[in-house]
């Protein structure tokens, strides 16, 4: 073997993932630009918002009661080493409305709807249902991508804010039934200390998830290998991708809107 | 007219077309056979503008297929996919009229539904079959309704991919006849490619056989078993011994 053939693997390798991130890009930005260019399926978008955004209320709330209802353990359990217990409702305020909110409700809604997307599109691409769309002169991309990309970038930030109010609500919960707090107190004192560009923050961060996760969902679908096999690796690829997505966006985001 | 002039497509080191040079007349039905992997679907897929060929020219009635209006281009055109391709989420006549429900052709919803009844009629399709989704219909009845898809706007020009593929002999029977008596009744262009001798008799005016990425015999169906060309026989009388190896 010759000694640069690893280095030409780690070449490759780096390639491939350039080439990859400038596929998505182009795809993002294809999409964005036929929402300025008619015709718009609005059937499609209704659809796709009833089973984006009314379909994972569900798995966003329990997911956000659970949440909101451990930060108030955890942070009365860490704020008691110094007596700052008191912090609890505040902190679980804005905990849920800059950060848990909208990355787990993000991260969730990766899991049940970018799966769902990839493995619908790519099964359409192996059953040759992209291909008869084109036939029929209708856009795929137009029919298929533009809608499920605007109803997740919209919903989505419904989700968080629900999500940050189910959140708070179970900390709340926990705080008034467990950790001996006054219910007017608790309440009063997250309304004092939460912001609003605390929630509007967390519902921006929630616009730019949707748009990922539906964006990966329509991109690995389209992608999509022959058979079984290959929607199993699309649906695979748009939850890892999206996930990951998600995490360093959220990165970025807060760097943005919070760093000094 | 549908003219393909020496066309050729590679997918990376696979040479799939290697020179396709084919006229199709206006109002003829021209079938394309050859072995599994030969090309054929790349080749309609190419006139489609689906897949875009690597050099050559294709054209309908003199315009090149890659250039000009790409929705006024392709409303001349109806296709039936090999396994259906009808659209899951939705019921059988929005799938037919799936194009005079939208874009160019969208015509009121009542209308489109009527028309997408009457086109399941002449299919042989049940009223009552338009309120259900493919799930729920049997391969043959998906075949049909495909056709009716196919024919729902009164396309000039007609594809069949494979159209009697995965059906017993008897409802491959059915849906050739009705192929041949619609093409034959609507006046259309219809180009189809199939492995299967019985719709090739039965469907085609001309018959091209494409194998190795290029076109090895063209004539009409009445000239093929006398053809003398080796591969053509070998073709029609499925020899497992010949010039095209058996094992590719």
């Amino acid at each position: 073997m010759s000694l640069t053939a690893p280095l030409a693997a780690l070449g490759r390798t780096v390639l491939s993932a350039l080439a990859l991130i400038g596929r998505v890009a182009l795809y993002a930005l294809a999409t964005v630009s036929h929402l300025f260019r008619p015709p718009f399926y609005g059937r499609e978008f209704l659809h796709a918002l009833v089973q984006i955004g009314w379909l994972s209320l569900p798995v966003v709330g329990l997911t956000a009661l659970f949440t909101g209802g451990a930060l108030a353990l955890q942070i009365y359990a860490g704020g008691s080493r110094f007596n700052a217990e008191s912090v609890v409702p505040s902190i679980v305020a804005i905990g849920m409305a800059r950060e848990l909110g909208p990355v787990l409700g993000g991260l969730m809604v990766a899991a049940r709807v970018a799966s769902s997307i990839a493995a619908e599109i790519g099964t359409m691409k192996v059953t040759e249902q992209i291909d008869a769309l084109v036939t029929l002169s209708t856009h795929p991309m137009k029919y298929l991508t533009l809608p499920r990309v605007l109803a997740a970038t919209l919903a989505v930030p419904v989700l968080v804010a629900v999500g940050d109010s189910i959140g708070i609500m179970g900390g709340y919960l926990v705080g008034i039934t467990r950790l001996e707090f006054n219910a007017a107190a608790y309440l009063k004192n997250t309304a004092d200390f939460l912001e609003l560009w605390d929630v509007v923050s967390g519902l921006i961060k929630g616009a730019v998830f949707g748009f990922i996760v539906a964006t990966m969902g329509c991109f690995y679908g389209m992608q999509s290998g022959r058979g079984a096999q290959g929607v199993g690796r699309a649906t695979k690829s748009a939850v890892v991708a999206a996930s990951v997505l998600i995490l360093a966006a959220n990165y970025i985001l807060t760097e943005l809107f919070f760093s000094a | 007219m549908i003219e393909l002039h020496n066309v050729h497509k590679a997918f990376g080191s696979n040479k799939v077309l290697r020179g396709v040079t084919l006229s199709i007349p206006r109002g003829s039905s021209l079938v394309i056979i050859g072995g599994s992997g030969t090309g054929k679907s790349v080749a309609l897929k190419c006139i489609l503008g689906l897949i875009e060929p690597d050099s050559g020219t294709i054209t309908v009635d003199g315009k090149d297929v890659h250039q000009g209006d790409r929705d006024e281009f392709l409303a001349r055109f109806g296709m039936l996919f090999q396994g259906g391709a009808l659209f899951d989420s939705l019921p059988v006549w929005q799938n037919v009229a799936f194009r005079l429900l939208r874009g160019s052709l969208k015509r009121p919803k009542a209308q489109a539904r009527e028309i997408a009844i009457e086109k399941l009629r002449r299919v042989g399709l049940k009223p009552e079959t338009a309120d259900l989704f493919p799930a729920e219909l049997s391969g043959g009845m998906q075949k049909r309704v495909g056709l009716a898809r196919a024919i729902a706007a009164d396309p000039e020009i007609i594809f069949f991919d494979e159209p009697t593929t995965g059906l017993d002999p008897i409802m491959a029977g059915v849906i050739n006849d009705l192929i041949r008596e619609i093409v034959t009744e609507m006046g259309a262009t219809a180009m189809t490619i199939t492995h299967d001798m019985s719709s090739v008799r039965a469907i085609a005016d001309n018959v091209a056989m494409l194998h190795d990425g290029v076109i090895k015999w063209t004539g009409p169906v009445a000239g093929m078993d006398n053809s003398g060309d080796p591969y053509l026989d070998q073709f029609i009388h499925g020899r497992a011994t010949g010039p095209i190896e058996a094992v590719r």
